[in-house]
């Protein structure tokens, strides 16, 4: 079988302190100017021009039909590899050979310019995107349907809601016809609805046959639509194998990392005012150690670690999880009146309150912690607020004794109690079973 | 009831084994050769022609934008593509007619200077706007790939509508002074040319020094203002001594606007500082483009 794409050795460098402030002034460019032969010669060259490789010895074929998952922590090299991908950049060493017209979604919207009209953003976007002319114009009321925007197409998307200007472009990249499409967390924006609308329209595209490449943090979203997946780590591929099993061997080294800390070591810096301030959010395993992932059997720890500033009040830390659709799947606080009661109220310093969450509760996936401080008693007051302080993944160990038992698929719902589930037979042994009585039973 | 399908198990994954088959119809379409190969770029080819080409479209598209856009939100709209060099003009007539008394080589002052002024104003905003393109489309370059030089290529298309707008009160002020419009007046056309290649020149190898050194940016209106007065813009060409003419004539828009003047009022034509601002337009045409591929790899990393 023939692939699509060819990724062959391919590796990119940067300069240290690149994308950021790479571009020079020209009063720097000039006063290096006359030391630059002197510590050329010094062989001092390349020095002071720190550099690293943001992927390297990249290898791997994308045939026709395949659905890949690119999945990696921040800064593994996902984007470089998305850029590189769709010509944006240039690759350092080895080579691409693409056998297809690439569409690639790195965004939605690029190019809209706020004057202009829905009608004309359709068509300058399309043109961007790399539609012809004759195309726009052939899918145009199709877009404007898919979009809902009929209303608004003659109002300059200036005065659209987030929620229009992404619905419309939205609607421009979902008509794009490539033969391999690469789409980047365009799912992470957007209302609720919207993203499932993303996520159906994605799983479109992928059933009529044509190769997708997709770059997301959303696990779920990936096992659901991929096939395959490709794990970067540090610039190097690491894994390529069947997407779940990827995935959770993702989740698994994710883990190893111990990254579910969130610190704020400058107390000026830290969330919250003159009474409380955040200063640590932890992930704890039950046995204490800090874990980015929590087995989805097992009871976990979340801390709280925040400085008291001034005494005299009873404080209520809340912590609410989100998970990677949006949904909010719960919220907790310490606000019973014993936990109120425990504290001493002309105590200050260094306070840390932990939250336990039981095993067998919580189902599979990336969820997000926001953290706050509040005061109940006399009106509600939030003092330290900090929204996504936090992100942790639970994982399914597929484990037997788990919820899931002995079932293998997918398995629904934004929690996984483990419940009890009884049998017991209720036929008296004088009933016959047969269909006959059962409809005799139902016409009465 | 065992009709009821479990909904623990959602569709999507019952509908994987057809998606084999279209794959497989796809295969039979695939090229033997690779449509597109990325990698570091060893080639030294200027200008990718063959692939602006194949985006004409899209320079269509922002050309079109960049006019839509140009005066929204202004009060008097196009209107400021005839006030600018009207403006210009009328300044330049009191300083170099009245006070200077400067020889307009015996055409009225405001003819001779409005005359230089059109295709001066096109070609000043082409450059500074074209050499401000590419940064000004970071959001562009690093999301979508196309051909960069139609970036600055569209910038300075853009300008013409108002090359077009401004061109009529040549007509009328030339009605005015009754000056007749000759035969010459058809070298219009390649001078109109001429002119868009070098802002294409100057305009892409400048876009492409602003995303290195932003430096660019302060240094354009001092560049435009020094290029203007050594250009025979609001004096004639004649007023520089012969000798030094032909070095003179090295400022490719000394050629081009003596070329507009005796186009106009049906003059001969100074074909030899036309032939040096060709080429000196060419090579820079050429050296432009060269440099601007050296420096587009870089685009998406440092913008």
């Amino acid at each position: 079988m023939k692939p699509i794409i060819r990724v062959m050795n391919v590796g990119k460098q940067y300069r240290i302190g690149s994308p950021q402030s790479s571009y020079l002034t020209l009063r720097e460019a000039l006063t290096s100017l006359p030391t630059a032969p002197f510590r050329w010669l010094a062989g001092e060259r390349s020095s002071n021009e720190e550099t690293f490789w943001a992927l390297k010895e990249v290898n791997f074929d994308v045939y026709p039909g395949e659905v890949v998952g690119i999945i990696g922590r921040n800064g593994a090299g996902k984007s470089t590899l998305l850029k590189l991908l769709s010509r944006i950049t240039e690759p350092t060493t080895g080579r691409i050979e693409l056998y297809g017209r690439i569409g690639s979604l790195l965004e939605v919207g690029t190019g809209f310019h706020p004057e202009l009209t829905g009608r004309e953003n359709i068509s300058l976007n399309g043109a961007i995107l790399g539609m012809s002319r004759a195309e726009i114009a052939k899918k145009f009321d199709e877009i404007v349907a898919f979009a809902e925007m009929e209303r608004f197409i003659d109002t300059p998307v200036k005065h659209y809601s987030s929620g229009m200007y992404l619905r419309l472009a939205f609607a421009v990249a979902a008509h794009l016809e490539p033969e391999v499409l690469i789409v980047d967390e365009v799912l992470a924006v957007g209302d609720l609805r919207f993203q499932r609308k993303c996520l159906d329209k994605m799983e479109g595209v992928s059933k009529e046959g044509r190769t997708v490449i997709f770059v997301s943090h959303n696990m779920p979203a990936v096992t659901r639509l991929c096939q395959r997946a490709i794990l970067l780590d540090q610039g190097k591929l690491v894994d390529d194998d069947s997407a779940p099993r990827v995935v959770s061997s993702y989740l698994g080294s994710a883990a190893a990392e111990s990254a579910g800390v969130r610190e704020w070591p400058d107390l000026a810096r830290a969330p919250g005012d003159e009474v409380v301030r955040l200063r640590a959010v932890r992930v704890r395993s039950e046995e204490g150690s800090i874990t980015e992932a929590v087995d989805i059997r097992k009871p976990f720890l979340i801390e709280i670690e925040y400085d008291i500033l001034s005494p005299g009040k009873r404080l209520s830390p809340v912590i609410i999880c989100h998970n990677d659709e949006g949904i909010c799947v719960f919220s907790s606080g310490g606000t019973s009146q014993r936990f109120l009661e425990s504290q001493d109220v002309n105590y200050t310093g260094r306070s840390v309150s932990t939250c336990r969450i039981p095993g067998d509760l919580l189902t599979e996936g990336g969820l997000t912690v926001t953290v706050s401080i509040n005061t109940i008693m006399d009106g509600n007051f939030t003092h330290a607020l900090e929204r996504d302080a936090l992100r942790f993944q639970v994982v399914d160990s597929l484990n037997e004794n788990s919820a899931r038992g002995l079932y293998g698929g997918p398995v629904l719902g934004v929690v996984r109690p483990l419940l009890t589930w009884t049998n017991k037979p209720t036929r008296t042994s004088s009933e016959r079973l047969s269909p006959s009585a059962d409809s005799s039973t139902a016409a009465r | 009831m065992s009709g009821m399908t479990p909904t623990l198990l959602p569709g999507s994954l019952a509908s994987r084994s057809n998606q084999t088959k279209l794959a497989q119809a796809e295969l039979q379409k695939l090229p033997q050769t690779p449509l597109v190969t990325i990698q570091a770029s060893k080639s030294h080819v200027a200008l990718n022609l063959h692939e602006l080409w194949a985006h004409r479209e899209l320079l269509y598209f922002l050309i079109w934008r960049d006019v839509k856009i140009r005066y929204k939100q202004t009060l008097l709209g196009a209107a400021w593509a005839i006030i600018q060099p009207l403006l210009t003009m009328l300044i330049f007539t009191f300083i170099f007619s009245s006070v200077a008394k400067i020889d307009s080589q015996g055409i009225p002052y405001p003819v001779f200077a409005y005359a230089a002024l059109l295709p001066w104003t096109f070609f000043a905003n082409a450059i500074t706007t074209s050499g401000n393109s590419i940064v000004g489309s970071a959001h562009l370059i690093t999301k979508v790939y196309f051909p960069r030089p139609i970036i600055p290529i569209a910038s300075v298309c853009a300008g013409l509508v108002d090359l077009a707008v401004a061109f009529p009160m040549l007509v009328v002020l030339m009605f005015y002074y009754r000056i007749g419009i000759t035969m010459n007046a058809l070298f219009l056309i390649p001078l109109v040319l001429l002119t868009i290649l070098l802002a294409v020149s100057v305009g892409m190898w400048i876009s492409a020094i602003n995303v290195k050194y932003r430096d660019v940016k302060f240094a354009m209106p001092f560049l435009v203002q020094i290029w203007m007065y050594m250009s025979p813009v609001a004096y004639p060409a004649s007023v520089v001594p012969a000798k030094w003419r032909t070095i003179y004539a090295l400022n490719p828009f000394v050629g081009i606007i003596d070329g507009y003047r005796a186009a106009l009022f049906g003059r001969a034509f100074d074909w030899k500082a036309l032939g040096i601002s060709l080429v000196v337009t060419l090579v820079l045409l050429v050296y432009a483009s060269h440099q601007f591929r050296k420096m587009e790899k870089g685009f998406a990393d440092i913008i």
